[in-house]
């Protein structure tokens, strides 16, 4: 991209054309109005590969505006390579404010990870989804999986978590785990841990999920129900870690393991590197 | 030949259609809650600002719009064509977007409400009210609602909240709705249960 300001370069603001815009704002109120299931859309071509966040920032594009202040997170954290270079693009292409700080932001856009500070009324948070589908793994057909979910038909789904049970004695996905959305649509929350699961249940804020390469948007409204998915003698439970955070001491956040020399010793530390700060 | 000069549309395309779209977003997560657009455009006089904005945010050539006969007046014809770009279609069914009268009857019959496997191909309508308080009050409860909403929407037929539990019943599939009155809008999506 030519270093220049945006309004001297050949981009529209927001880096889409008004079209695309309006295409995929009428694909995100659908999303809202039908919680769960997911709108095709017409995804476009942007200035990074599939798998980069071409999904959610195809979404936040749409809402993004000059009053936001924008915060972008990478497994929790601000200053990994993908949040860097998104946060960037949107300050280039949309003169907007950003933050590392989550109570700041109006805009949060995510891969991997809900923030560890509540979220409130009026914040809108965006994920980067790489697979939209969570029946994919288990019925690779798109019209199958399409029907499966006009007919809330996902047996399939409480199979695959049994036969889990059946191999290891427990639920073992850890990640990407399958919720129900208002009791209606199975819902891939994108792949953030199992620990996050429990914050998108009922949150005041907006959830918008974007998936660049497979075209889809789907949301979860506020104060919806959001419910994991588990058996009555196989509860949903999330991780829990002995050890506490080696830079702010926290009991209760998502934990890092980090190898720091060559004779394997080992640190955990919070993944949540704002909610880790505000700590010290 | 007339002189007869067009209402214009949106001044500043991509910031004021982003900052009409957040309002309308923020109505869609909140059903029920009244919200006030900033600065919309006035347009041609017979539609209220709330619903021009709506129209000029989100319908374009690609979302053929019906019109209420009642609304159905060379200057709005003319202004839509103009601004949004947008086919005006006779046959409801046709129709992506939609603008109503809160007097006309039957209000949703013929839309489209989308298919089992395809509920996002389900219109969306704009309800033209007289306001959106001081009617009789209703009970909302679903998707975006902490609990349950009082709204009252001023102007709605004795037959409109049954309709509407035969639209809400249809879930997924059903029409949405956007009730505008002046410059101010309250979303009713179809995931929301009324009690009258």
């Amino acid at each position: 991209m030519p270093d220049t300001d945006i309004q001297g370069s050949a981009y529209n603001y927001a880096y889409l054309d008004e079209q695309t815009k309006r295409m995929i704002r009428r694909a995100i109120l659908k999303a809202v109005a039908v919680p769960g299931y997911q709108v095709p859309f017409g995804g476009r071509e942007m200035p990074l590969p599939y798998g980069w966040g071409t999904g959610g920032i195809q979404v936040t594009a749409a809402i993004i505006g000059r009053d936001d202040t924008l915060k972008v997170i990478d497994q929790g954290a601000d200053d990994t390579t993908n949040a860097v270079s998104i946060r960037r693009f949107f300050a280039r292409v949309a003169d907007v404010a950003t933050t590392t700080r989550t109570e700041e932001a109006t805009i949060i856009q995510t891969r991997h990870r809900v923030p560890e500070t509540p979220l409130r009324d009026g914040q809108i948070l965006v994920f980067q989804v790489p697979i939209p589908e969570p029946l994919r793994m288990l019925e690779p057909r798109e019209t199958e999986t399409r029907t499966l979910h006009a007919l809330s038909e996902y047996g399939v789904m409480q199979v695959s978590l049994y036969e889990s049970i059946a191999r290891h004695g427990r639920i073992a996905k850890t990640y990407n785990y399958p919720v129900m959305v208002n009791g209606r649509y199975i819902m891939s929350p994108s792949p953030i841990p199992k620990f996050d699961n429990p914050k998108l249940d009922r949150s005041p804020a907006l959830q918008l999920y974007g998936a660049g390469r497979e075209k889809r948007i789907y949301a979860v409204p506020p104060h919806t129900p959001v419910k994991s998915l588990d058996f009555d003698d196989h509860p949903f439970e999330i991780e829990t870690w002995t050890e506490s955070c080696a830079l702010c001491g926290s009991k209760e956040s998502f934990l890092d393991e980090m190898i720091v020399d060559d004779a394997g010793k080992r640190l955990f530390v919070c993944s949540d590197t704002d909610y880790c700060e505000s700590r010290r | 030949m007339t002189t007869n000069l067009l209402a214009p549309g949106l001044a500043d395309p991509p910031h004021d259609a982003q900052r009409l779209f957040r309002g309308v977003l923020e109505a869609f997560s909140h059903p029920g809650r009244i919200i006030e657009l900033r600065d919309p455009p006035a347009g041609p006089g017979t539609l209220s600002p709330a619903a021009v904005a709506f129209l000029l945010t989100l319908a374009d050539r690609e979302t053929p719009l019906w019109l209420d006969a009642g609304l159905d007046k060379p200057d709005v014809r003319d202004f839509l064509r103009f601004h949004a770009g947008a086919p005006l279609v006779p046959a409801r069914g046709a129709a992506t977007f939609a603008v109503i009268l809160s007097s006309s009857g039957d209000p949703f019959a013929g839309f489209a409400i989308g298919t089992d496997t395809y509920p996002d191909r389900a219109a969306t309508l704009v309800i033209e009210v007289p306001s959106l308080e001081g009617g009789p009050a209703c009970t909302w409860r679903g998707p975006g609602i902490d609990g349950e909403a009082r709204v009252a929407i001023e102007g709605l037929g004795a037959d409109f909240w049954p309709a509407w539990a035969a639209n809400h019943a249809l879930f997924p599939c059903g029409v949405d709705l956007v009730f505008a009155a002046g410059s101010r809008l309250v979303a009713l999506p179809r995931s929301v249960a009324v009690e009258a």
